[in-house]
Formats: structure tokens, sequence, C-alpha cells
């Protein structure tokens, strides 16, 4: 970056009376315009990338923070949060699997990651991790033929500038919502995909991704462009227990579809929940929305929730082209006093758009699990449809379920099915099961599995069967 | 094999068995009839490990070992099957997933592998076939919407596949149809051999009319009020419980 550039943010900075120092590896608690221009330094981002921040922070200034979501937490006191902190250098990390805590390696072992991938996930220090990182330049090689951009976003922001001032914001706008406006403020990094006209994306960027799974930060911001024609399945997160020092994670989420294109986007997301009285644990506040902008194309969202303490989270699907599709599959869990307050909204505009929502929420011990669904038909919608299914599992008695499904129609030609089912894990199913011999444990994971094998079928093959493991690593000890 | 000694269970604050005896060797097929309410389903429940149940007295010992020790699970892989009265549905679960996650619970209990899933289905398919089963019903929901008939006649796959050494059915005969009912005596009948028992609970002599049992029970108000052959199946049919109810109290 030009060095000039790099000279005028300094000084702006100095202008406006800020003394944080860029180098330092986190920046002291609190939030003001300084440290928004301090974060795009730090990052060496072009200008207009600055001023996009500081209108966001300006506008999230103005904002108050939401209440409607059925979740319960102490207020968030945003000016006692760093918000930069660098990542963690080598010499911090564990030097070996040895010197990792032996309980996140039985869970690894429980879940069925593959020996090679645990010692990044454990973040063992990378050098030390050979195998990964040739497969990764192997990948890396193959994207690069296929003329696919699959970059982290701050290098993208430096790169392919026309791509981020062309699309980014373009699907969530700054001032969405709160926490989308900090996020456009502050955000620390993410991931950046595009695909050019007619390419089929050579690999699920899954493999790709867990292989880089670094430390993303508090702030994630992705953007994901699917040209006319192309095709990509990314997944995101992974069935690893994740812990991280910050208990606020606002991420945002932007997808474009342009004509004939579709995206299949998988969540897994095992943020650490706290203990068993809910201390410690993550709230996770995203905003995630794709937009069909061309005609025929498809957005699908899978995500399977069982982490973070808090989760509000909404993956919305925008159907602007004529006969484009969106998916929605969810598997929340929510154990002990976990609480999720997740769901969809499909907002139909094109003709003949489609859409299919299947959720399924699963609570135990004391937790709350809420599914929030809109569908909404706009005027010029002739033919849409949409078909909603939304069931709940109750394991004991001391958690509950509740249901909004929201709709708005405003076209007579659409069709809009809904249907929900509640049920619970009765004694006599369980009795049943192990009088054939299965554990109780393998009873309870038995039907929780086969609750959800609707969503599970559209996770990537290989980590359908790692979510299950994690599904069951999560509901351990919620009977009995 | 199974030796109870005064056995008294209750469930709340009702006493339900009051004192049952009852031996069952290797070998045998004991049939137990008694009117509604006798507690015979219970004896079943308790047997099998049913925790709403509370033991207040007896013992119960299946091949030596005190049974009631064991959570219902080792009893089950021990070789203890219950075919209830009432099968549950389980809406979502594979019928096919429970009957492998079984037959693959005791082979592990035995130190054996998993079965291989193609043998496993082979064989599934036949047991069903012999039982005139809709081989359908094999990837449905555990019992979900089944008919009277088809859960009945899952139980008694589930069995055939266990094979187990103890086998106990409640009223596996009801809501049979003829057909059904003899295809089922025969899969009961299949199952009996020197280093096997069988406990058949039933209200109807046609079902005696195809497993011929060696003893026959009467259970009334928690306790054995009498114990014969197979005649005394069709006495019964023949006077009615008050019959025995009368004798009894004689
Ligand atoms: N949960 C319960 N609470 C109270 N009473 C119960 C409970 N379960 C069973 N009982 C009672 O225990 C008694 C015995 O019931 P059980 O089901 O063993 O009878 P049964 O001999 O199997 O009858 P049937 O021929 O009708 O199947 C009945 O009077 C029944 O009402
Ligand atoms: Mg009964």
């Amino acid at each position: 970056m030009a060095s000039e550039n790099m000279e005028s943010l300094v000084n702006r900075r100095y202008e406006h009376g800020f003394v944080t120092d860029i180098e330092t590896e986190t920046f002291p608690p609190g939030l003001d315009e300084g440290v928004v221009r301090a974060i795009s330094a730090r990052k060496n981002e072009p200008k207009f990338m600055l001023e996009w921040r500081l209108q966001a922070y300006r506008q999230w200034l103005e904002m108050r923070e939401p209440t409607w979501a059925h979740v319960h937490y102490p207020q968030i006191k945003f000016n006692e949060i760093s918000y930069f902190a660098a990542p963690k250098s080598d010499d911090d990390r564990p030097k070996s699997l040895d010197e990792v805590d032996p309980k996140l390696l039985e869970t690894y072992e429980k879940l069925g990651i593959p020996l090679h991938e645990r010692a990044r996930l454990a973040g063992v220090a990378v050098d030390a991790v050979f195998d990964s990182v040739s497969v990764a330049t192997t990948f890396k090689e193959k994207l690069y033929e296929a003329g696919v951009i699959f970059c982290p976003f701050s290098e993208a922001v430096r790169e392919h500038p026309e791509l981020i001032k062309k699309y980014l914001g373009s699907v969530v706008p700054r001032r969405d919502n709160f926490y989308a406006a900090l996020n456009s403020a502050v955000f620390s990094d993410g991931s950046f995909v595009y695909i050019p006209k007619g390419v089929r994306c050579p690999m699920e960027l899954s493999t790709y991704f867990r292989i880089n799974a670094a430390n993303t930060g508090q702030f994630e911001r992705t953007l994901i462009i699917a040209d006319e024609g192309s095709h990509v399945s990314y997944l995101e997160g992974c069935t690893a227990p994740m812990r991280d020092e910050n208990q606020l994670h606002a991420a945002v989420v932007e997808l474009v579809a342009l004509e004939d294109a579709e995206i299949k986007y998988s969540t897994v997301q095992n943020w650490y929940p706290g203990d068993e009285n809910g201390v410690g644990g993550i709230y996770n506040f995203v905003t995630k929305r794709g937009d069909c902008r061309g005609a025929n194309s498809k957005i699908s969202w899978t995500q399977v929730e069982t982490g973070s303490a808090i989760t509000w989270k909404y993956p919305s699907c925008i159907l602007r082209g004529a006969n484009s599709v969106g998916e929605f599959y969810s598997v929340a869990v929510v154990n002990n006093m976990q609480q999720a307050d997740t769901g969809t909204k499909m907002i139909h505009i094109g003709p003949n758009t489609r859409s299919t929502i299947v959720s399924k929420g699963i609570s135990a011990g004391k937790a709350q699990n809420v599914y929030r669904g809109l569908v909404r038909i706009m005027p010029q919608a002739h033919g849409a449809r949409n078909h909603t299914q939304c069931d709940s599992l109750l394991i004991g008695s001391e958690c509950g379920a509740h249901t909004f499904p929201y709709m708005e129609i405003k076209n007579p030609s659409a069709k809009v099915e809904h249907e929900a089912t509640t049920s619970k894990i009765s004694a006599d199913q369980l009795f049943y099961c192990r009088q054939r011999g299965l554990s109780e444990e393998d009873a309870v994971n038995m039907i929780v599995n086969g609750f959800c094998k609707e969503v599970f079928k559209e996770l990537p093959m290989e980590f359908a069967v790692e979510a299950q493991a994690l599904l069951n690593v999560s509901l351990e000890g919620a009977v009995g | 094999m199974l030796e109870i000694k005064n056995l008294k269970t209750r469930i709340g604050d009702t006493e339900i068995l009051r004192g049952l005896t009852l031996s069952v060797q290797a070998g045998e097929v004991h049939a137990i009839m008694g009117p509604n309410g006798s507690g015979k389903s219970t004896l079943a429940l308790v047997i099998a490990g049913h925790d709403d149940y509370v033991v207040t007295d007896g013992t119960v010992t299946y091949n030596g070992k005190n049974l009631l020790d064991l959570e219902p699970e080792e009893r089950a892989r021990e070789g203890v099957f219950l075919g209830f009265q009432y099968p549950v549905e389980i809406p979502g679960v594979n019928n096919a997933y429970l009957l492998k996650a079984a037959v693959n619970a005791k082979r592990r209990h035995n130190g054996q592998g998993e079965v291989d899933a193609f043998e496993f289905l082979k064989l599934a398919r036949e047991k069903m076939a012999a039982l005139g089963m809709d081989p359908k019903l094999l990837n449905r929901g555990i019992n979900e919407g089944f008919s009277g008939g088809e859960k009945k006649r899952n139980e008694v796959l589930q069995m055939t596949m266990l094979e187990p050494s103890l086998a106990i059915l409640d009223e596996t005969d009801s809501g049979l149809d003829i057909d059904a009912l003899k295809a089922v005596a025969k899969g009961i009948n299949t199952l009996r051999s020197p280093d096997r028992a069988i406990v058949l609970i039933t209200h109807y002599q046609r079902l005696l009319d195809y497993v011929q049992p060696d003893f026959v029970h009467v259970l009334s108000e928690g306790r054995i009020v009498r114990s014969g052959d197979k005649s005394l199946a069709l006495e019964l049919e023949d006077k009615g419980y008050d019959w025995v109810r009368e004798a009894a109290s004689a």
C-alpha cells in the first residue's frame, strides 16, 4: 500500500487526538473514531474502506441494541471491549499436541476429526503442522487454475477493491441492524470468495477452509459472490469446540448469487457455551443474508448450531431474481443454560420464487430454544411458494421451545404452508430402547439423530458424520 | 434359568405383585394367563427392569445372577427380551436402525464384532418374509403409524433377530389376524430350544394351540394362584377365572 496513504491515515488519527499505538497486539478497551481509524491503518486499508467503516461507526452511534429476541443476558458494555487483537504469535502457541489440553484432544477423538487436522485446530504453531500446509498449497493451486478468488477479507480489500466496492454492504447495509453496523465499523477479518462466470468451484471450500481456520476474531466479515452460472459450496466453522477470550461475536456474512448461480453455505457452530451455569459462554449475534440477485439463482443455508451461550442468528434469503430458490435447513441444540433465538427470513420479490424452511430445535437441561421465521411475499412475487416445517424436540422437563412464525403475504397467488410439531423424548421410548440393549445415552442420540436427519443430509458428507457426533457430545448427560 | 421368589412390587402406593413365585427352566415354554389388571404386564416389566416399579420384597435370579441389580440394557444384553403389550412409537428413527443397534449391542456384549450390514439386511428381510411383514416397514419410523398387528409382528421380528435366552411375550397374540397368528406362532416355535425359555402372556387358547406350553399359570391379584399343564388353559377357557379364584380362596 502506498506510503502517503498510510501517512495520511496516521495523521488524521492524531487530528482526532487518538493515541493508541497501532503496533500493539491488542487495543485498549473502548470504541471511538480513533479506534476505527487505527484498525483500518493496522490493516493497510485503502481510503474507501476507512470511509466506509467511519460511516458505519457514525450510524452505529445512533442505533440501539435490539431487545425483541427471546434471550436474556447482562447488558453488554461496549466500551469495555477491546476491538482489535492481532492473532497469537507462534511463540504463544503449543509446540506440539503433547502440550494441548488432553480433554480437548479427547473431544476431537469423539468427533472423529482426522488426526492431521487436530494439531492445527488445537492451535499448534503452524510450522509444526506439516501435512495440512502442503494440502492447503495444493488446494490453493487448484482454485487458482479455476480462477476462483478465495482469500482473507483484508487481502481482498487490498487486491480486489473493485469487487469489494461493488458488493460490500450490498446485501447487508451498514445500518441494517445494531450488530451489523458495529461489525461494519470494526470488522477484524474473514473470508472473501469470488467464483467467476460459469465456473463450478472444483472443491468444497470447507476442506480448504478448515485447514486454514485461523483466529478470525470476534467481528468476522464474509462476502461470497457467485457470478452468472457458477456454483460454490462453502463450509464455515468446524465441529471442534472453539474457545475464545472474546465474549461478544458479531459476524456479518453476505452472499450474492447472480443469474443461474448457486451458493450452498453450511455452518457448524460450536463456540464455547459456558459452564452448566452459563458462565463464560460466547454471545453470538450474527447477520447472515443471501441475495438471489439473478434469475434462477439459488442460495441454500444449512446450519448446525450447538455452541454459544446466546445465539441470535437469522440466515435469510432475498429472492429477487425470477424463479430463484432459497433454502434454510437448521439444527439448533441448546443444553444447560444456553439460549438460542434463531430462524430465517425468506423475502419473495421475484415471480415464481420458491423457498423451503426446515428447522429442528432441540432443547435439554434448562435451555431455551426459539425459532423465529419470516416469510414475506411481495406484491410482484406472482406464483411464489414457501414450505416451512418447524419441529421441536424436548429432553427433560425444564427446557423450553418457542416458535414465532411471521407471514406477510401481499400476493394472492402465493402458496405458503407451515407445519410445526413439538415432541418430547419420553421415558417409555427410552425404556423401549434400553430393553433392546441400547444405553440411555445411545438411545437419546439415536432419537436426536433421527429427528435431525433431514438437515444432516444437506451437509457435505464428511461433515454430516461429524455433526452427528457433535450433537451426541453436546447432549452428553442430558438425561438421567 | 429364572427364579422368582415371593416377589412384591408397588407402583406409587399401590401394591401390585403380592408375593409371586415362579420358576422357569431352560427349554421350557410357560403360559401366564389371568384377568385384566391382575399384574401380568407388571411382572414382565419388572423382569425387564422398568424403574416405575419398586421391588419391596422377594428375589429374582437369572442364570444365577441377581437380575434386580442389572440395568435394563444389561439385562437385554444378557438375553432377556420383552415383547411389549403396547410397543411405543419412535417417529423419525429408522426401524432397521434400532434393530441393528440392538443386534450390535448384544454382539459387543458377547465380545463379537459388529454385524455385517449386508448380512444383517438379508437376514432381516428373510425373517420379515417369514412373519408376513411388508419389507417397507424396515425403513419406516419405529412403530410409527404401524397397525396393531404390524407392531406385534415387529416385536417378534426383533425377538427372532436377537435370539434371546429368555423371551417374554406380553399379549403378542392380541390383535393379530389368523394368518399373522400362525406366522407369529411359527416364529416363536423356531426359537424353541433346550437352552432357551419362553414365557407367553396371553388371554387366549388359540395361541397355545400353535405354541404348546409345558406349563400354564394363572395370575390373580398379584400372585400365581394355580399352575398346571396345557390342559389348564383349556379348562380356563371353559370355566373362566371365577372358578380359579374360588378354588384359590377355598
Ligand atoms: N402407573 C400406574 N399407576 C397406578 N396403577 C398402575 C400403574 N400401572 C399399572 N397399574 C395397575 O396395576 C395393575 C396391574 O396392571 P397390569 O398392567 O400388570 O395388568 P395385566 O395383568 O397386564 O392386565 P391386562 O390383561 O389388562 O393387560 C392394574 O390394576 C393397573 O391399573
Ligand atoms: Mg397387560
